[in-house]
Order: C-alpha cells, then structure tokens, then sequence
C-alpha cells in the first residue's frame, strides 16, 4: 500500500513513532527513524523494519526544535532516500505542571518541540512535496489540544497549535498535491502515560479502556492513503473527546 | 543576471509572450500567486543550477531577479 513512497518519523525510537514506524514499513515504505537521545533503541526499530519488511530503513538523531538541524536532516534524508513522499510529526515531550507555578523554560520547551519542531520539518519538506506534487503530513496532536487540560496548559496549547497549523498548510498545499492531516489520541499506553496509569481520566474513556500503539499506527496508515482527506484532525481516543 | 531565465518560465507557466515580461511586471498582473512564485523559483533552480532559499515577499520580475543576484553575491 505504501511500497516506493519515503516517510520520515520523528520520535520513531518508541512509543507511537516507533509503532507507526513499524507500521508503514509493513505497508511497504521505506523509513527514516528520527530519535532525540535513544540511539541505541532508534537503531533497533529500523533493523526490525529493514529485517522483517525488507523495506530501507535507518535512523536519524536530531533535535526537531533546532531549525537548522532539521534543514540538515531533511537533506541527509534526502541523499540517503532519494525523496520524501510522508512526514510525521510524532516527536513530542511533556512538562506537566499547573499555571500558577509553571516555568517559562516548561512552557518554552514544551512548545519548541511539540509545535516549532513540527514547523521545522513542514519548512524545510515542503519544497520536496511541491516538486513532487505529492506530499502527505501527519501531524500528532492530542484530545488535550482539543479539550484542554488541568496541569498541561503548555502541552495542550502545543497540541492546539499543531491543529492550527494542520489546517493552514492543508489550505495552501492542497493545490499543489500535498495533504495534511493531525491525529489526536487519547490516552496511549506508552512511557509518556506511564505516571498516568491511574488518573481519574481513565474512568472517563467510554470505550473503557486505554488505547494502544497500534490503535494510533492504524490510524495513520489510513490516513497516509485517504486520498480524499486533508485539513481533519482524527480522533482516536476511545471516545474520550466527543 | 537572471532576467532572461525568469521571463522565460514565467511564459511557460503563464502562456504569456516572452516580450510581454518586463522587469516592472508584477506577478499578480502575470497571474501568479505567491505560491506560484515559490514553485517558479523551483523550476529556476533546476534551469539554472543554483539553489536560492526564497525567504521574502518579493512583487515584481525585477525584484526576484535582485533577489537573486544577491543571493548570489
Ligand atoms: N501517549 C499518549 O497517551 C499520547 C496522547 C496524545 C498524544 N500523544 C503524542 O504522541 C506523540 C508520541 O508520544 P509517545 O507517548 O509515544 O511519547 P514517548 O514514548 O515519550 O516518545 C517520545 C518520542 O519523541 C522523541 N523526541 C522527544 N523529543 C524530541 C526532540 N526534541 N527531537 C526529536 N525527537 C524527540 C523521543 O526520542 P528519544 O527516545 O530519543 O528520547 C521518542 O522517540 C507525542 O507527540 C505525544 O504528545 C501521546
């Protein structure tokens, strides 16, 4: 389903990127790992997508917040690749804490990575997907981007923006064949949610339970090949959202 | 000077005379958006072998064309 298309996924080394990552080789893509510190475990993710799919596969350490990085990235890619044909902006960290006491360096941090880092690599892609008139991007966003949340006043007007800017770029490339498209997931198992894994939240999923890897891979494997869909932010969070 | 290669895309993507290309045209009289533009640039780039980072308005022919001259140097 994906077989000779590129894609590049930040904060592929675990969690969602790393099951996304996963996910898109079997479809038939070839990958570019993008990790921040976990070398050890970026490496691994892309010798199972390059041994179990036979797809290329290789990982890539740079800090999506450092604009010029990013530019260094896109193009290491690009020698290494060829192109690029799917970008998702998985990369994204926490700095939990409530607004009264927060820290401009967790509100600065929190923003520079979920939201600039996702600009940085929209920026320096887009003229690839324009010259190829192809292009798919995956933003992922968060229900707390839609809902808002007590204690993450900083990750969710990250995850807020990310919409935002979903919706921009899915305006002006729309023409030009490039899609753009945000997930927001719910509550996720992975190292993220870990410390949350008996929030009172969790009582509120209708679907009664918390979500999975796979249930966000899934997601973005369709809408890597929705054609017909751009600009919509995908909620997959058993419910919690609506 | 790059003149001559940018009156020359701009005829292909428009379907305008070369002769009707002059340094004071605007895009938006061409009928090419700022979008356009960016994409103009690209073609540019591969007609002309240079790769120029488009990182401001610019409004007329003649402005890209001193826009890259300076990107030159
Ligand atoms: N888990 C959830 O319930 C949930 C819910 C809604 C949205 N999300 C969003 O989903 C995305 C993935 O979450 P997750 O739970 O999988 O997180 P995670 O397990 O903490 O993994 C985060 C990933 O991002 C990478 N990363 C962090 N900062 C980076 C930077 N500056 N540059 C490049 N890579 C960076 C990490 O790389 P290293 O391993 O090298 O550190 C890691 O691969 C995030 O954007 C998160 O906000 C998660």
């Amino acid at each position: 389903m994906l077989k000779d298309k590129v894609a590049i996924v930040t904060g592929a080394s675990r969690g969602i990127g790393e099951a996304i990552a996963r996910k898109f080789a079997s479809l038939g893509a070839d990958v570019a790992i993008v990790y921040a510190g976990s070398q050890d475990k970026a490496e691994a993710v892309a010798n199972a997508c390059a041994e179990s799919y036979g797809v290329k596969a290789k990982a890539y350490k740079c800090d999506v917040a450092d604009f010029e990085a990013t530019k260094e990235l896109v193009s290491q890619v690009k020698d290494d690749f060829g192109t690029v044909h799917i970008l998702v902006n998985n990369a994204g960290i926490t700095k939990d804490g409530l607004i009264a006491m927060m820290k401009e360096d967790s509100f600065d941090d929190v923003i520079n990575t979920n939201l600039k880092g996702a600009f940085n690599m929209i920026r320096h892609l887009t003229g690839i997907f324009m010259r190829n008139r192809e292009g798919c991007i995956i933003n992922i966003s968060s229900v707390a981007g839609i809902m808002g949340n007590a204690g993450q006043a900083n990750y969710s007007a990250s995850k807020a923006g990310l919409i935002g800017l979903t919706k921009s770029v899915a305006k002006e490339l729309a023409a030009r064949g490039v899609r753009c498209n945000a997930i927001a997931p719910g509550f996720i198992a992975t190292d993220m949610t870990e410390s949350q894994a008996d929030s009172p939240l969790l009582k509120m999923i209708p679907l009664g339970r918390m979500g999975e890897t796979e249930d966000i891979a899934e997601a973005a494997a369709y809408l890597a090949t929705a054609k017909y869909v751009t600009g919509e932010t995908l909620r997959v969070d058993g419910g919690i959202a609506m | 000077m790059y003149f001559d290669a940018i009156a020359k895309i701009v005829s292909e993507r428009t379907g305008c005379d070369v002769a009707d290309v002059k340094p004071e045209s605007t895009f938006s009289e061409l009928g090419i958006d700022s979008l356009d533009t960016v994409e103009l640039l690209m073609n540019l780039e591969d007609e002309i072998g240079i790769e120029i980072e488009l990182d401001q308005k610019v409004e007329t022919i003649d402005d890209l064309n001193k826009f890259i001259q300076s990107k030159q140097g």
